[in-house]
């Protein structure tokens, strides 16, 4: 399997989703080998991770980000790095009997397309997003497009993580929908770490107890990410309920933009920058926030909602998400409505019962996921085409 | 004593509330009118039912009360959807006129506003019973005598109310843990009342026709009007059969093709074929039988789903807490005497509302989507606070402190 990211070093949701996936695969059985472009100390007891260099994560991310696509062939580091992948997949491959090459988003493709052509073993490509989900809904890196299209192609079958991304996969790329199957990530509640008593946020904590009520984001701040329509958004739910902050957690290319926006928007004072976290201060974010938000332009799954419900935070998300196809109990908004979102954010903030209600049939929805599903729809796309090959 | 068949048939449609965002509040004080183009609207589904169901139902039942001398029926129509056909579709009321006018059909006495307002303001609920009644005096030129709450919600307290208010009749859900040994078949009396009477609906033949009759999982489908009537014709121990639905059964929730016009023109003739066989309605039942037992219901019942409690209503917190809302605001805008504030008032307590917050069964596909006009309940939850909020911005307006 061919990856670029897992946990915990990763710069969104892609590392997580592999690895989860993994995971379960290995509890049915499937004996994988991943390969990182870095070299990780993290061990596991499921899978063997191989490394295509000594280089460390901070480093490679430094060259190389898999959500970067803007920066790509603007340094000479990039080929360096993706050849020295593809060279080293290219020859573990024929090292010994592979069923099947599975390669995840547009980095690892040519590795998979060289691996592929020097074996002939089947390739299923998964893809998290595209090019033009990243770029915020314009066509992106023409060279990135291009890579896409041909893994899309030479792969034997495709596995999108929602229906939408499979429809956007076919439009943009033209390949055939019965090429595209869709195996919708998922979340296993147990996995994830539990708040303690006190939350990090103790300022947050304070203005609550004076009666404010709190909105989080937790994103990378990019445009795909829609935190300039939050923001719009935000500035009408302060004029409606002055008591509202919004707690934004992440970094990205927007950070300046978006905090001079809050101050043209007169909001500043609403509006509270949290940076990129993880572990506590990751968890205690949905922890202390009311109603979560991710307004999305294009949100090709989008895990974070349900990892705010297992920390009893209900959500608004937008219909452009995959996660919008299979979580039930949250309020749903289409990106560009903003009048929606204030009325939906405003609708929430001021219904206790409805609160209480969503939390608590979100809570119960979430409890029934498992990755466990997932494997197994992933375990049916390998059995079709190991046949093929035999 | 010859055995009946009390059919019973209940018509309403609610002022569904339309999209209403926060941005209208305190400026569009009409939360009714949907977008021509929206297929939930309150008129396009007044032409919708009308079509598919009120109007080949009326024209189906008054062939039928014309042919068959014994064949009788009972009918509920609520004051909204009452006034909902006087705007929208005045040839449809004229059909249930003229239903009403064969003289074989009696008016079942409910709230106006077919509201829950027994459990939260007596004197409210009051009020509903007698708009109701005078609406349908001026109306259909008759006055009820038998009396049903909304939703059949029905407990020991309404009964009295009902007997001190000089009902001869009230209607229940014949539910077993109420029974008990005993069948539903009969005529009861409702524990600690002098002189009304209870009849109990037999869900299992109700919901044949009203629940199942399409259904082609059912082991029973395809249903015809002959085995039905056998089945009825082999119950022991019986007088009555108290046969209770929506009247939208007929071509709404149970669509034509089913074949259910020509099930309801079957039954009739195939029950009256045996001579000891006859239709009633509710105060015929009432005046004809003798009561067997008294029956005692504490805790309050109603004809919805399996638990048959308010529970669909009132089962979450949201909709515990936009009922609380909706009457907190009873004196201040009673006190008004702006009849328009007061009417939208009443049109929001309709219990169609807070169904549509029901969360019950959504993780699991909802049942009770199908009637709902929104995505979810939460979008329902929304819409009718804005609403409220803008009842509030009403009263504020008019300098009452809110």
């Amino acid at each position: 399997m061919l990856g670029w990211e897992l946990p915990p070093h990763n710069s969104g949701g892609l590392g997580v989703a592999c690895f989860q996936l993994c995971k379960s695969l290995a509890k049915n059985n499937v004996d994988i080998e991943f390969v990182l472009p870095y070299k990780t100390d993290q061990e596991n007891d499921f899978m063997k991770i191989h490394s295509t260099t000594p280089m460390n994560y901070t480093k490679l991310k430094h060259h190389l980000n898999v959500y970067d696509g803007a920066n790509y062939l603007s340094t000479h580091a990039v080929t360096s790095e993706q050849l020295n992948y593809e060279n080293y997949v290219a020859s573990k491959a024929q090292e010994k009997e592979y069923d099947i090459i599975h390669a995840h988003d547009w980095l690892t493709f040519r590795a998979a397309m060289k691996a592929k052509q020097a074996t002939n073993l089947p390739l299923i490509v998964h893809v998290h997003s595209i090019e033009s989900d990243r770029s915020g809904g314009e066509s992106g890196n023409p060279m990135i497009r291009d890579i896409e299209r041909l893994g899309l192609m030479m792969a034997d079958k495709v596995i999108a993580v929602s229906q939408m991304t499979k429809e956007s996969i076919a439009r943009e790329y033209d390949i055939p929908l019965e090429k595209i199957s869709v195996v919708h990530n998922s979340i296993d509640v147990d996995e994830l770490g539990e708040l303690d008593n006190d939350n990090v946020y103790e300022y947050i904590e304070l203005l609550k107890s004076n009666g404010y009520k709190v909105v989080t984001n937790v994103g990378r701040l990019t445009i795909q990410k829609n935190i300039t329509g939050l923001l719009y958004a935000a500035k009408d739910v302060v004029d409606i309920l002055p008591k509202t902050l919004f707690l934004i957690v992440g970094d990205g290319d927007q950070y300046h933009e978006l905090i001079s926006l809050s101050a043209e928007l007169g909001i500043l004072q609403n509006v509270i920058f949290a940076g990129f976290q993880r572990g506590k201060k990751w968890r205690d974010a949905f922890g202390i926030a009311d109603l979560f938000v991710m307004p999305s332009v294009s949100e090709p799954f989008g895990i974070t909602p349900l990892e705010a419900i297992n920390y009893g935070t209900p959500s608004l998300i937008s219909y452009q998400s995959g996660v919008s196809e299979i979580y039930k109990n949250c309020l749903k908004v289409d990106f560009w409505d903003k009048d929606e979102m204030v009325n939906k954010i405003v609708g929430f903030l001021r219904n206790e019962g409805l609160a209480k209600t969503m939390r608590q049939m979100a809570t119960e929805e979430i409890m029934s996921m498992t990755w466990d599903k997932s494997a197994k729809a992933t375990i049916k796309e390998y059995s079709k085409h190991k046949k093929v090959l035999a | 004593m010859k055995k009946s068949i009390v059919l019973y048939l209940h018509a309403h449609q609610p002022y569904r509330v339309k999209d209403y965002s926060v941005f209208e509040v305190g400026k569009n004080h009409d939360y009714f009118s949907w977008d021509d183009s929206d297929p939930n609207g309150n008129q396009k589904i007044i032409d919708k039912v009308s079509e598919k169901s009120y109007i080949p139902t009326n024209k189906k039942l008054i062939h039928l009360l014309k042919i068959y001398p014994d064949f009788k029926l009972s009918l509920s129509i609520t004051g909204t959807l009452i006034t909902e056909l006087e705007k929208w579709a005045p040839e449809v009321l004229q059909s249930f006129v003229d239903l009403v006018e064969t003289g074989k059909v009696e008016i079942v006495a409910e709230t106006y506003h077919h509201s829950l307002a027994f459990f939260y303001s007596l004197q409210e609920f009051e009020i509903q019973v007698r708009m109701h009644r005078e609406k349908i005096e001026s109306v259909f030129g008759q006055t009820p005598k038998v009396f049903r709450n909304t939703e059949l919600a029905y407990n020991n307290d309404l009964a009295m109310w009902a007997d001190k208010s000089g009902y001869k009749g009230i209607l229940a859900e014949g539910w077993d843990k109420v029974l008990g040994w005993r069948n539903s078949n009969h005529l009861y009396k409702p524990i600690n009342t002098q002189n009304i009477k209870l009849l109990m609906k037999n869900y299992k033949l109700s919901d044949d026709i009203a629940f199942r009759f399409g259904n082609r999982n059912w082991n029973e489908w395809p249903l015809t009007a002959d085995k039905y009537i056998n089945w009825i014709n082999d119950s022991q121990d019986s007088e009555i059969f108290n046969l209770f639905m929506d009247y939208e059964t007929f071509g709404e929730h149970q669509w034509e093709d089913t074949g259910i016009f020509d099930f309801l023109e079957n039954m009739v003739p195939i029950w009256l074929k045996d001579e000891n066989n006859t239709f009633m309605t509710v105060s015929d039942a009432i005046d004809s039988y003798k009561v067997v037992d008294t029956i005692d219901v504490p805790e309050t019942l109603t004809w919805a789903d399996t638990e048959r409690d308010l529970s669909a209503w009132l089962g979450n917190a949201m909709q515990q807490q936009a009922i609380k809302a909706i009457y907190s605001l009873s004196s201040k805008i009673l006190g008004t005497d702006d009849w328009s504030l007061i009417e939208d008032w009443r049109r929001l307590q309709t219990s169609d509302h807070f169904y549509y917050m029901c969360t019950k069964y959504f993780n699991d596909g909802d049942i009770h989507a199908y009637f709902s006009p929104y995505k979810t309940p939460y979008d329902a939850t929304i819409n009718f606070m804005n609403a409220w909020h803008d009842l509030r911005f009403r009263l504020n307006e008019k300098g009452i402190e809110i």
